[in-house]
């Protein structure tokens, strides 16, 4: 089975105020092509320091990342911004478009620095848009439209270069009960089409869309649980949800 | 099933075969497949305890149907039960009886049991968005499958307290 992300005994110290916190504490985490991973555990677990040194967003203090066969930890910022323009999508919870582009542009700019012709990025935009039935906001600026339709835009951004990986923190975070689900059915309509997604997660119910979910706890992980969508529907709906007569 | 019988007596009198087909347009994929000599036999057991009276209606060709009302008695019956609050759901105790006895007694590390619930809670969420799926909209299963998903994210953060409360503070109950 291909790995498209491997770390090995990752850690990160930061520095408060002169007393080192160790944010991880070696984490080995190993996700295969196409995995779904959901990352859960209580508020200073370290999953956002891990998700954010998938991505190259932050440094470890040691170990090794590697991403789709290749060791990135020691890659230089300019590098990063290379690699995360092609090879990484990020989600995060406040969405964080850029405020003045239109929906359209927002989703096609990562596309053009990658170095798509103005054709092809639009084609790539419009394909996704779609996809993702925010078609008719395309020409909307993102503070005139919905937090759900704001999400599904930085899906599509994240979506538009093919990354090997799609990286979420807490993309739900911030959404109301129908936005969550909606997000999280495309989510799964990617993971299913083949996209690697590693996503962070408090919600247990988000969390359950993965094929794994690894608990961490004090910078390292403590648990793991591997999902299985092949329990017999009959038998849980006697189990789960049958009423008593 | 004695009192959604009564239940569906209230509004007008029936016969068994409609008290089925009723049930099974009120809850859907909810309930559990119904035979028609279950409602018969709770229809007799009511009969016998004054809960309702049938009589028989002549039909052509065919013997005669017999027509379930209810009497006051049955009202009264019904009245009182709906009255009534019905008592919160169960905490998964038979959990909690391991995990606390599993701990003490030094059978089995209660770290491991706690994972293993987790799993088996996150498993059934997942189960859960499956079986919604495939609800297709049935409103009456669709809201107890909601009702299920809750209570299941209750027992998760429960889980997590009993991790801080009973492992991290190393207190016993």
């Amino acid at each position: 089975m291909k790995h498209v992300l491997v770390t090995t005994g990752l850690e990160k110290t930061y520095d408060s105020d002169g007393v080192p916190v160790a944010a991880l504490r070696g984490v080995d985490l190993a996700v295969a092509e196409g995995e779904f991973v959901s990352v859960m555990g209580p508020s200073g677990c370290g999953k956002s320091t891990l998700l954010h040194l998938l991505g190259g967003l932050d440094r470890p203090s040691q170990g090794e990342v590697h991403l789709d066969g290749r060791r990135v930890d020691q890659l230089s910022e300019a590098a990063w911004a290379i690699l995360r323009r092609r090879q990484v999508g990020f989600v995060f919870q406040f969405f964080n478009l850029i405020a003045n582009l239109t929906v359209a542009d927002n989703v096609e700019l990562p596309g053009l620095l990658a170095g798509q012709s103005p054709r092809e990025a639009r084609g790539r935009r419009r394909e996704l848009l779609a996809d993702l039935g925010i078609e008719e906001v395309a020409g909307s600026v993102p503070s005139r439209i919905s937090g759900g339709q704001q999400q599904r835009v930085a899906l599509a951004r994240a979506l538009v270069n093919h990354p090997a990986v799609l990286l979420a923190d807490e993309p739900t975070g911030n959404l109301d009960t129908q936005s969550t689900r909606e997000v999280l059915e495309l989510l799964r309509g990617h993971h299913e089409r083949g996209q690697t997604i590693v996503l962070v997660t408090h919600d247990a119910r988000v969390a359950s869309a993965a094929d794994r979910v690894i608990h961490m706890r004090d910078g390292l992980i403590s648990e793991e649980t591997r999902l299985s969508g092949e329990r017999d529907p009959a038998a849980l709906a006697s189990q789960l949800v049958r009423l008593e007569v | 099933m004695k009192f959604p019988i009564l239940a569906m007596l209230a509004s007008s009198p029936a016969h068994g075969y409609e008290l089925k087909r009723e049930l099974e347009q009120h809850f859907g994929a909810a309930l559990p497949p119904l035979n028609t000599g279950q409602i018969y036999t709770a229809l007799g057991r009511l009969e016998r305890d004054g809960f309702v009276v049938a009589e028989g209606v002549a039909q052509d060709n065919r013997p005669n149907k017999r027509v379930y009302r209810l009497t006051d008695d049955g009202r009264a019956a019904l009245e009182d039960w709906v009255a009534q609050p019905t008592p919160a759901t169960r905490l998964r105790d038979e959990f909690f009886m391991k995990l606390v006895l599993a701990g003490r007694g030094g059978i089995a590390d209660p770290r491991a049991l706690i994972e293993r619930q987790r799993g088996e809670y996150l498993q059934s969420l997942r189960d859960l968005d499956r079986l919604q799926a495939g609800a297709n909209g049935d409103p009456a299963q669709s809201l107890l499958i909601e009702g299920a998903a809750l209570h299941l994210e209750a027992d998760l953060k429960w889980l997590s307290l009993c991790e801080e409360r009973l492992l991290t503070a190393e207190v016993s109950p």
